[in-house]
């Protein structure tokens, strides 16, 4: 690996260090609370609350090296969330006890992936840009979402459900661990397997996968019933604790999603990017919340920052990826 | 000629990029009325020389005469400010505006208010375009013309200044015989109205029929200029690499066996029509004609990325239904397309990726790929294909044409494919390069490969080709064998002036 590659793919990390340092020293002075921005439990804290955007962007990680995208993966979260809620109060299930969760489980799953293999068909069989089928699908699912319960929220906690949501093993919590775990899986995928390979080469260029006899339909098909069903693991992971879901959420997690992604380096052309960079930018982004709550900013003022910031990093990557003065000026 | 002011003067100019001396010390001048070639193979420092004569890169030493005035050249515009003009290889105009609203962009007519002076524009235009003599007007949109007039637009918005010195790169690439004679018509008009130009191409016979002086760099070296007349095509090719190039007729000769691609009746709506021809293995089959004649789209429908619309295609006398890639690759066709970077690479993967990507799905140990396997087929045609790579990490972006070809060709040999179809074989590859690559196709027809070469160059079909088939508009003119065929029946074949005494 040569230098520029080891700059392009480190630069997420040394971000990351440059959060943890910057809030550490701010917060000696800003912090009205006692503890140290760098708390262990304060981080393990992190990994948790990275993991519902997380779980999301590491797919959405994939989607994107092919060089499409999906807007939808917010309303699904929702839906499988409902799903799996209003699930465990239909009669039959009921009658299960605890055994019911499992089957609540694969019910919200198996929506994410049928709603993503929706997606997957359109974007194959019309050929309409992803881009649009999944801004028409993120409508029309979260259409589904309040026809299930109009504007009310679908609540239904269950103990057994909320102990393992909470639970922590190793001193991760259940979260961190699907985190983990998914991060895993799908590094392996795409480092190590031919579907990770045939995807750079699709999302690098099309023509020649299609020429080297690539079935690309059936591979984006295969990668939004993943992202659909990462979506509603998402969803599973995070509904099993909080136990209620408004209808309106999950809004705008497409875009957070896209945006650790973009953080991580995943080039929005596709051809490039990778998992553990999507890891580190959702793991940034989580820090920048947090850091800025540590030192007393409101939610609003965090909002303003990561954007700053997101502009900020890209343009960074620019000048490192720029390939000197002959590059063309606007 | 020492009383005759030069157009254009380069003097001493060197340019350095980090471990690289891209231009050491070139120095040549271009006199009005003149066509000057440059000349050199890929990597010899034309481009670099064009970019600062652009004002794209500064040159580290060196000056550059306008008329004898000394001039430092800043941008594109300020150059053509100064009369120096430039018509790229690759077009860069706006398909959805009009050829008027092109040849000015960024200098359109205006009046109050910031509104587009139409009337002046229109008329502006036309006149720029009755010099040229085309068949569109200022109002046409540029998407709905042909290659070869959007090339026209290009000229003409080169001529908006009065220029001194026109400098066309590779403008011959994608024209056809035909347009090509419009196009030397034209810069015989600016030549006759004391125009400068610098032409760049790697098309010999181009060359010597319209230039009237030589210039050739070699590794960024200025190598010598030769008057066009007392020269041959020899005496420049060595000078371009240090050595004499073999591009006779093909000599070599084979056994052949049996036929193994049979084409029975093949259309495909209007692109080409009734097409039957057979090739056997351990022969090579040029298909010769001019750019739209269908030879491409044939290839292209037996590889399974077009639908025929009648006829058969048998492998080793079986009729195969192919509908896509896939099928093609599992009766053993392969295609070595047309444009290298658009369809046959994935230009951001290493080499060795790119060379196993057909068949990965093959190099599995369990749920993984298995590297050792793929590093394996690497080394195995690094070797036989003498492919010059760092090693199978570099990116296949950052190879050199011929070895970019050359990944192609192995990725598909490495398949044991019965049928090779290679398109346009050498387009865009320098000198040295095309032989290697022609020996290769030679190299591998004796082996047993069955060949298709689709080519435009006709020393080239000339060379490979065992048997020649002439296209002409979507049909089989005629075949020739390699003994029969000369260069004047081919070119009667492929222009249809056959077809039209026949008809």
């Amino acid at each position: 690996m040569n230098k520029k590659t080891l700059l392009k793919q480190g630069a997420i990390w040394i971000f990351i260090v440059a959060e943890l340092a910057f809030f550490t020293v701010a917060g000696e002075f800003l912090s009205t609370s006692d503890k140290s921005f760098m708390d262990f439990d304060n981080m393990l804290l992190l990994f948790k609350q990275s993991a519902p955007i997380g779980i999301i962007a590491l797919g959405m990680t994939i989607i994107m090296i092919n060089g499409n995208i999906d807007l939808s993966v917010g309303a699904t979260f929702a839906l499988a969330a409902v799903v799996m809620l209003d699930s465990m109060t239909w009669p039959f299930m009921v009658a299960l006890g605890d055994g019911a969760i499992p089957l609540a489980w694969a019910f919200a799953l198996l929506t994410g992936g049928v709603l993503g293999a929706v997606n997957g068909m359109i974007v194959w069989k019309t050929g309409v840009d992803a881009f649009i089928v999944t801004l028409g699908t993120m409508l029309g699912y979260r259409g589904l979402v309040f026809m299930y319960n109009g504007e009310n929220p679908t609540s239904n906690l269950n103990w057994t459900l909320v102990d393992f949501a909470e639970a922590q093993f190793l001193g991760l919590h259940t979260a961190t661990w699907f985190l983990f775990a998914v991060a895993l899986v799908l590094w392996l995928l795409m480092t190590r397997t031919v579907h990770g390979r045939n995807a750079y080469a699709i999302g690098n260029n099309r023509e020649a996968a299609v020429n080297a006899g690539i079935k690309v339909g059936p591979h984006f098909l295969w990668n939004f019933i993943l992202i659909g069903f990462l979506a509603a693991l998402s969803a599973v992971v995070f509904y099993s604790e909080s136990g209620s879901v408004n209808p309106n959420d999950g809004m705008l997690y497409e875009l957070w999603a896209i945006t650790a992604v973009v953080l991580g380096g995943t080039k929005l052309s596709g051809g490039y990017g990778s998992i553990i960079s999507t890891l580190g930018g959702v793991i940034a982004i989580q820090l920048l919340r947090k850091g800025l709550g540590h030192i007393g900013a409101g939610t609003e003022t965090v909002n303003l920052v990561i954007g700053l910031i997101l502009i900020a990093v890209l343009f960074f990557d620019r000048q490192i990826n720029r390939k000197g003065k002959e590059e063309l000026k606007i | 000629m020492s009383d005759v002011i030069p157009v254009l003067r380069l003097e001493g100019i060197v340019k350095t990029f980090p471990g690289v001396r891209a231009l050491d010390g070139v120095s040549f001048s271009v006199l009005p009325g003149e066509v000057h070639a440059l000349m050199g193979e890929n990597g010899a420092g034309k481009s670099t020389l064009m970019k600062v004569l652009g004002g794209i890169h500064a040159p580290d030493e060196g000056r550059i005469f306008i008329a004898e005035e000394p001039t430092v050249m800043t941008s594109p515009l300020q150059a053509k400010a100064k009369g120096v003009v430039f018509i790229h290889q690759e077009l860069s105009l706006a398909d959805e505006l009009t050829v008027a609203e092109n040849i000015f962009l960024g200098e359109l007519p205006r009046k109050s208010m910031g509104r587009v002076d139409m009337a002046k524009l229109y008329a502006d235009t036309d006149r720029i375009l009755k010099t040229l003599n085309v068949g569109f007007n200022a109002r046409t949109r540029v998407g709905d013309l042909s290659i070869a007039n959007q090339q026209m637009v290009e000229i003409a918005r080169a001529l908006t200044v009065e220029p001194r010195a026109v400098i066309f790169d590779e403008p011959t690439a994608s024209l056809t015989d035909a347009e090509k004679i419009v196009l030397f018509d034209v810069i015989a008009d600016l030549q006759s109205r004391g125009v400068g130009i610098i032409y760049i191409s790697h098309r010999m016979e181009e060359i010597f029929k319209i230039t009237d002086r030589i210039s050739v760099l070699r590794d960024g070296q200025y190598r010598g200029t030769l008057e066009t007349e007392n020269t041959n095509e020899d005496e420049v090719t060595q000078l371009m690499i240090g050595r004499s190039l073999d591009l006779s007729r093909n000599e070599s000769h084979h056994a052949l066996g049996d036929v193994a691609l049979e084409v029975r009746g093949l259309s495909c709506g209007n692109l080409f029509h009734d097409v039957s021809f057979e090739v056997r293995s351990g022969e090579v089959v040029g298909f010769y004609g001019l750019v739209g004649a269908g030879r491409t789209e044939i290839a292209e429908t037996i590889f399974g990325l077009r639908d025929p619309s009648a006829g058969q295609i048998l492998i080793d006398g079986q009729e195969v239904h192919i509908s896509s890639p896939i099928d093609a690759i599992s009766h053993g066709i392969s295609l070595v397309p047309e444009d290298r970077k658009a369809q046959g690479l994935v230009l951001g993967m290493n080499c060795r990726d790119n060379m196993t990507l057909p068949q990965v799905g093959d190099l599995t140990a369990g749920p993984f790929v298995s590297e050792g396997a793929e590093i394996a087929i690497f080394d195995q045609y690094r070797d036989k294909l003498d492919i010059r790579t760092p090693g199978w990490k570099q990116i296949v972006g950052n190879l050199s044409g011929g070895n970019q070809q050359k990944i192609v060709i192995g990725k598909w040999l490495s398949m044991r494919p019965k049928v090779l179809i290679v398109d346009e074989p050498t387009r865009g590859i320098d000198v040295g390069s095309k032989a290697e690559i022609h020996n290769l196709i030679r190299a591998l027809a004796a082996q047993g490969y069955a060949v298709i070469v689709i080519s435009s160059e006709m020393p080239e079909v000339l060379h490979v080709s065992d048997r020649i088939i002439a296209m002409y508009a979507g049909r089989v003119m005629r075949q020739f064998t390699a003994d029969e065929v000369t260069e004047d029946s081919l070119i009667q074949a492929i222009s249809g002036i056959e077809a039209q005494e026949v008809a």
